[in-house]
């Protein structure tokens, strides 16, 4: 049977220990990131789920810096950040973009400054580059254990929210009115979001972290208005993404200019792009008001706008 | 050194101009989208041996497109977003094929301003010229757009239309600047400066210019530490914008706390205070 796939499996590519991680971490990652993204996409936090990939890069070359282990570079990096952008304002719809961007702008000139530090004290260039860009074929298996659990605690988080969520989410002055903690919970998920991006930018880059945070989750979302489903689709798509991604890069390495495969990040990313043109298809006959994906009417009020 | 002073200057005047009407719009993520991608035109640029401001220039501009026909239908940030990871999804693949370019990745993504030419200064100064023409023009219906967007149809001002335009105009400053304080950092001037300048007016001609005067000051400030430090003018310049974001937030809650307390005093107004 193997001989039939041959076009499409090149040999060796279902021995090879590093596909092996490379498929199973890369499973793990949709999967958080399709249930994360669905709030991510509806709440209009994309722009935040970006941010936290780059803001994770000066955590990361932080953790480089003093010789921590990166992982806790991304993952505390995200955590103040996400702080930083809920004091500043990131709830209100006016201000979020703001707050975002503040965060990321000064993180990125931290970033700069680490970055310089590095290559000053150690002389390599190479590690700017391996920051950015990331490369699952280049995951130590040892620290697979930990990023698979902080990976469930912020699924945990995701699902355990996912009533009150839902509701701050669509309408938070019903919820407000029905007691619920709008803004507690959104600082809650804030975190939630902080952690999956940490968690996909260091083992996947912070590309392929932002395309598999979005992108699922927006097509999905355009498939389906009910949000459950919406996030099993989101996460599938993300699988689906994700191997296939990485079959077409490890038969790259027989693509001209032969003796090095094209990088992961450019084919998941191609595929999530073309999937979300594609989901947008059939919304074209459908009427428009009641989608989901749809952006809401922003509120305009001078008291907002400061 | 010389260069990098008007260099710098120009680059600040243009994101002191844009910015204000990007953190009007609320279009943070494109400001940070459009020249974060566009450095994968760059690289694809020294991929094929063409000059790197036309790679940047045709990323930004097909980013910018890109941006603005996603987001006609379905959400803005997500098609933002998409555009985004595509066009480094791009860069990486242009990255894989020429080994040897780590150290210009860095200097495009964090600037160089220091290391700029004299050659430098006549594309930028044109390409400024040309952003700032363009608001210019733009000026009365992009305004009227940008905050009262339904008033504006009704005036035939096409919102689809004001948004290609602006992306557009946010392309070209965006190609002009990068080569000068990076693709990550020229957002971060784009962002505080005029978000700093509209904690303290209302009056959007004022903003603007006080969005200019805090633009140049950060990167005048920026350049000279990172002159006297030899510390990256990126970092300068990130946490440059975000202090004079801060020093425009505390100075507006004073300000809202001292008119509310103003009117607590003269009992003839109504209006309640404004939530903070």
């Amino acid at each position: 049977m193997s001989h039939f796939l041959t076009p499409v499996f090149a040999p060796g590519f279902f021995a090879s220990e590093a596909v092996h991680i490379a498929l199973a971490v890369g499973a793990l990652v949709a999967i958080v990131t399709g249930t994360v993204g669905v709030f991510t996409v509806m709440r209009g936090q994309a722009f935040a789920g970006e941010a936290f990939g780059d803001i994770g890069t000066t955590g990361g070359s932080g953790a480089f810096l003093v010789g921590v282990g990166p992982l806790w570079g991304f993952v505390i990096g995200n955590l103040l950040a996400a702080g930083a952008m809920e004091t500043i304002g990131i709830q209100r719809t006016r201000g979020r973009d703001l707050a975002t961007g503040i965060v990321l702008g000064a993180s990125i000139g931290l970033a700069a400054l680490f970055l310089y530090l590095y290559t000053a004290s150690h002389s390599t260039t190479g590690v700017t580059v391996t920051i950015l860009f990331g490369s699952a074929f280049a995951i130590a298996s040892s620290t697979f254990p930990l990023i698979a659990l902080l990976s469930l605690l912020a699924l945990a988080i995701t699902i355990t929210l996912y009533r009150p969520l839902l509701l701050a989410t669509v309408s938070p002055e019903m919820a407000a009115a029905r007691g619920i903690p709008v803004r507690a919970i959104g600082t809650l998920y804030l975190i939630a979001l902080a952690l999956a991006a940490a968690l996909a930018a260091i083992t996947i880059g912070s590309i392929l972290g932002t395309a598999l945070l979005v992108g699922p989750a927006a097509s999905a979302l355009r498939l389906t208005k009910r949000p459950l489903l919406a996030m099993l689709t989101a996460a599938g798509i993300g699988i689906g993404a994700m191997w296939l991604g990485i079959v077409l890069a490890y038969d790259s390495y027989e693509w001209p200019p032969a003796g090095h495969g094209w990088p992961i990040s450019f084919f998941v990313v191609t595929i999530v792009f073309i999937l979300y043109l594609i989901s947008g298809l059939p919304g074209r006959q459908r009427h428009r008001g009641e989608n989901l994906e749809q952006p809401q009417p922003r509120l305009h009020t001078v008291h907002e706008s400061q | 050194m010389v260069n990098a002073w008007v260099l710098a200057s120009i680059v600040a005047v243009v994101a002191g101009v844009v910015g204000f009407f990007t953190v009007l719009r609320g279009s943070a993520f494109a400001a940070h989208a459009i020249p974060n991608g566009s450095f994968a035109g760059a690289a694809g640029a020294s991929l094929i041996g063409v000059s790197a401001l036309l790679g940047l220039g045709v990323f930004s501009l097909a980013g910018a497109l890109t941006i603005g026909l996603l987001g006609r239908r379905g959400r803005h940030d997500v098609a933002t977003a998409l555009a985004l990871v595509m066009m480094l999804g791009l860069g990486a693949l242009f990255l894989s094929f020429s080994e040897e370019y780590a150290q210009a990745v860095y200097s495009l993504l964090f600037g160089e301003v220091l290391g700029i030419s004299s050659n430098d200064i006549a594309p930028t100064a044109i390409l400024g010229l040309l952003c700032i023409a363009a608001i210019a023009i733009l000026y009365r219906p992009l305004m009227l757009s940008s905050v009262l967007p339904e008033v504006a149809e009704a005036h035939g001002v096409s919102r689809f239309r004001m948004e290609m335009l602006f992306l557009v105009v946010l392309a070209l400053a965006t190609a002009m600047t990068v080569p000068v304080v990076g693709t990550l950092l020229i957002f971060s001037l784009m962002i505080g400066a005029p978000a700093a300048a509209r904690s303290f007016t209302d009056r959007p001609l004022i903003a603007m210019a006080l969005s200019i005067v805090f633009a140049l000051l950060i990167v005048w400030i920026a350049i000279a530490a990172s002159y006297q430090t030899n510390y990256p003018v990126g970092f300068f310049v990130g946490s440059g914008s975000a202090v004079s974001y801060t020093i425009g937030r505390v100075w507006a809650t004073w300000g809202t706390t001292a008119a509310s307390q103003r009117r607590d005093a003269g009992a003839t107004t109504t209006t309640t205070p404004l939530p903070s």
